[in-house]
C-alpha cells in the first residue's frame, strides 16, 4: 500500500514511517470512539433543544457526565446471546459495523499532520500524517468500506431468530442495493472535474478559497450526495433499519451491553466519515496554512448538526417511498447531472 | 517482507473461506465466508500496487453478494439448526487435498522467483485508474462493449421478468390485498 504523501507536500514533509501510521491508527482509534461517545450526548442535548426538553441533566455539571455513565453501564451490561441466534454470525455482526467504519476512516484526513516533540522519549521525531494510508483512491475505498459496514445490520438481522431482525436485515439489503447507486453516480460528476480519486487532490484543486469550492459547480450532485449519505448512515427520515414504531429495533433487536455499543460507534464513526467526505469533496476541506484545519473542523460540525437537526425536523419515510425517491427520482438526476457534467466538459 | 505475510495470510484465509462456502450447508456461513474471501480477494490487488481494481472488487462483491443474502433470506430460514453432515468424504478428501497442495506450491513458488516477470509493468506517474482505463479502452475494447451489450441484454431481461405487475402499487392498490386475502380463505 502506498502510503507517500502525494501532491504538493511531497517535498516539504518529511517522510512518513510504520511508527507514525501505527500512532495515526490509534489516535484515530481513541479519539474517534471518544467523539462518537460524545456525539450521542450532543444528540440528546440538540434534539432536547429542538424539542423545548433539557435533554439529560442530572448527572454531573449539565448532564455531562451522562456520557460516563452510559459508558459505564454499555461495557459492565450482560452480553446476551439469543438461544436459537447463529451465535458465530451474531457475534461477529457488530465487529464488522464498528471495524469497517474505523478502516474507512484510516483513508480520510483526520486532524492535520505534525512531527512528535523530540524531548518525548522513544516516539521524539516521529513525523504522524494526517491520512493514515493515502491511498490514490481514497474516496472509492472510503465508500467501499463503509458499503462492507452494511454488512453488520444484514448479519446481525439474519442470525438472530427474531422476525423483526429479518425485517431490519431485508431494509438493509434493500437501502443498500439502492442508495449505493446514488451515492455512487452523485460522487461522479465531481470526479470527473477534478480527474482524481486522492482526497489530496479534491483539497488542492478548491484551495483557491470559497469561489473554488465544488459545490458552486456541484450543487445538484451535493444534495443527492448528502441524501445518500443519509441513507449510508441510517439517519432519520432513512432509519428504515431499525425503526422503533415499525420494527421495534430491526437488526439490533435482541443486541445489548458493548455488541450494541459498537453498531452505535459504528453508525456515528459512518457519521463522521460522511461528513468529512462532503468536507473535502464539496466544501474546500482543509488548508495547511495559518487555522485551516479548524475551518474543516468546523465543516465537519455542521454537517453532524445537521444530521441531527433533520432527524428533530423531518419524519421516517416508508420503505416504498424509500425505493420511488431512491430509483425514480435521484438516480434518474444524477445520471443527468452527469451527461450534462461531461457535455459541459466537453465542450 | 510485508508483502509475503500478508500474501499467505491472504491466500490460506481466502482459500479456507471459499472451502466453508462449498462445504457448509447452513446458509449464513455458506454466505457470509463468500462475502468475507471476496473482500480478501480484494487484498491481493492491493498487494500488487492495484489499488483501483481492488477497491473496484471490493465494491462489485459487496454489492452482489448482498443482493445474494436477499434471495438467501426468502429461500431459506437463516438461524434454524441444520445438521453439517458431510455426504461425501470422497469429496472432501479430494478437495482438502487439492487446497493443501495449492499451498504447497504457493509457498515453494517463490524458489523459482527469476521466472516470473511482470507483462505489463505499471507506468511510472500514472495514476491506476488511469492506467486501467487505458488498457480498458484499447487493448481489450472489444471485450469491453461486448460485456456491456451483455449486461444491456440481462438488465432488460430483468426489467421484463420482474415488470409483468409493475403499473401496479403494491401498497396503494387494494386488488393486491384482495388477492392475499383470497388466497388466506382458499387455505
Amino acid at each position: 500500500m502506498e502510503t507517500t504523501l502525494a501532491g504538493h507536500a511531497m517535498e516539504t514533509l518529511p517522510h512518513v514511517t510504520w511508527l507514525g501510521v501505527l500512532i495515526k491508527a490509534i489516535i484515530i482509534l481513541a479519539v474517534i470512539s471518544a467523539i462518537a461517545g460524545f456525539g450521542t450526548f450532543i444528540e440528546r442535548k440538540v434534539l432536547a433543544f429542538m424539542q423545548r426538553r433539557l435533554g439529560p441533566m442530572h448527572v454531573g455539571p449539565y448532564g455531562l457526565l451522562q456520557l460516563a455513565a452510559d459508558g459505564i453501564k454499555l461495557f459492565t451490561k450482560e452480553d446476551i446471546i439469543p438461544q436459537n441466534a447463529n451465535k458465530f454470525i451474531f457475534m461477529i455482526a457488530p465487529i464488522i459495523t464498528a471495524a469497517t467504519a474505523f478502516i474507512a476512516l484510516a483513508a480520510v484526513p483526520v486532524f492535520p499532520d505534525f512531527t512528535i516533540p523530540s524531548w518525548i522519549p522513544l516516539l521524539g521525531g516521529t513525523f504522524v500524517p494526517s491520512i493514515a494510508a493515502d491511498l490514490n483512491i481514497g474516496i472509492l475505498f472510503v465508500l467501499g468500506m463503509m458499503a462492507a459496514g452494511l454488512y453488520g445490520p444484514l448479519l446481525a438481522g439474519m442470525s438472530q431468530a427474531n422476525k423483526w431482525g429479518i425485517i431490519g436485515a431485508a431494509r438493509t439489503a434493500v437501502q443498500f442495493l439502492s442508495y449505493e447507486v446514488v451515492t455512487g453516480l452523485s460522487i461522479l460528476a465531481p470526479i470527473m472535474l477534478v480527474g482524481s480519486l486522492s482526497f489530496v487532490d479534491f483539497n488542492d484543486y478548491q484551495s483557491g478559497g470559497i469561489g473554488s469550492w465544488l459545490i458552486w459547480q456541484q450543487p445538484v450532485a451535493f444534495v443527492l450526495f448528502l441524501i445518500a449519505g443519509f441513507a449510508e448512515t441510517n439517519r432519520t427520515p432513512f432509519d428504515l433499519l431499525e425503526h422503533e414504531a415499525e420494527v421495534v429495533s430491526g437488526y439490533a433487536t435482541e443486541y445489548s451491553g458493548m455488541r450494541w455499543g459498537m453498531f452505535f460507534i459504528g453508525e456515528y464513526a459512518n457519521m463522521i466519515t460522511v461528513s468529512i467526505i462532503a468536507a473535502v469533496v464539496f466544501l474546500g476541506g482543509y488548508s495547511v496554512e495559518g487555522i485551516g484545519w479548524l475551518t474543516i473542523i468546523l465543516k465537519v460540525a455542521f454537517f453532524f448538526f445537521l444530521m441531527l437537526w433533520v432527524r428533530a425536523s423531518w419524519p421516517h419515510i416508508r420503505p416504498d417511498q424509500l425505493m420511488w425517491l431512491c430509483w425514480k427520482v435521484l438516480m434518474p438526476i444524477a445520471v443527468i447531472n452527469i451527461v450534462i457534467t461531461g457535455i459541459v466538459m466537453m465542450v | 517482507m510485508y508483502e509475503m505475510v500478508a500474501f499467505y495470510l491472504f491466500s490460506v484465509l481466502t482459500i479456507g473461506l471459499f472451502l466453508i462456502t462449498v462445504m457448509s450447508k447452513n446458509v449464513l456461513y455458506a454466505m457470509t465466508s463468500l462475502a468475507a474471501g471476496m473482500v480478501l480477494i480484494s487484498g491481493f490487488f492491493f498487494i500488487l500496487g492495484a489499488d483501483f481494481l481492488g477497491v473496484v472488487q471490493l465494491i462489485a462483491y459487496v454489492g452482489a453478494i448482498m443482493a445474494l443474502y436477499s434471495f438467501a433470506m426468502m429461500f431459506f430460514d437463516a438461524t434454524r439448526d441444520i445438521k453439517e453432515k458431510n455426504t461425501n468424504p470422497a469429496l472432501v478428501f479430494l478437495l482438502g487435498g487439492l487446497s493443501a497442495v495449492v499451498l504447497v506450491l504457493m509457498f515453494a513458488a517463490p524458489i523459482h522467483s527469476d521466472a516470473i516477470q511482470a507483462l505489463y509493468p505499471m507506468h511510472e506517474g500514472v495514476g491506476n485508474a488511469q492506467d486501467v482505463g487505458i488498457v480498458l479502452f484499447t487493448k481489450y475494447l472489444v471485450p469491453f462493449e461486448v460485456a456491456a451489450l451483455m449486461l444491456l441484454v440481462a438488465m432488460i431481461a430483468g426489467i421484463i421478468l420482474a415488470g409483468k405487475k409493475m403499473d401496479q402499487s403494491l401498497t396503494e392498490d387494494m386488488s393486491a390485498d384482495d388477492e392475499i386475502l383470497t388466497q388466506k380463505d382458499e387455505k
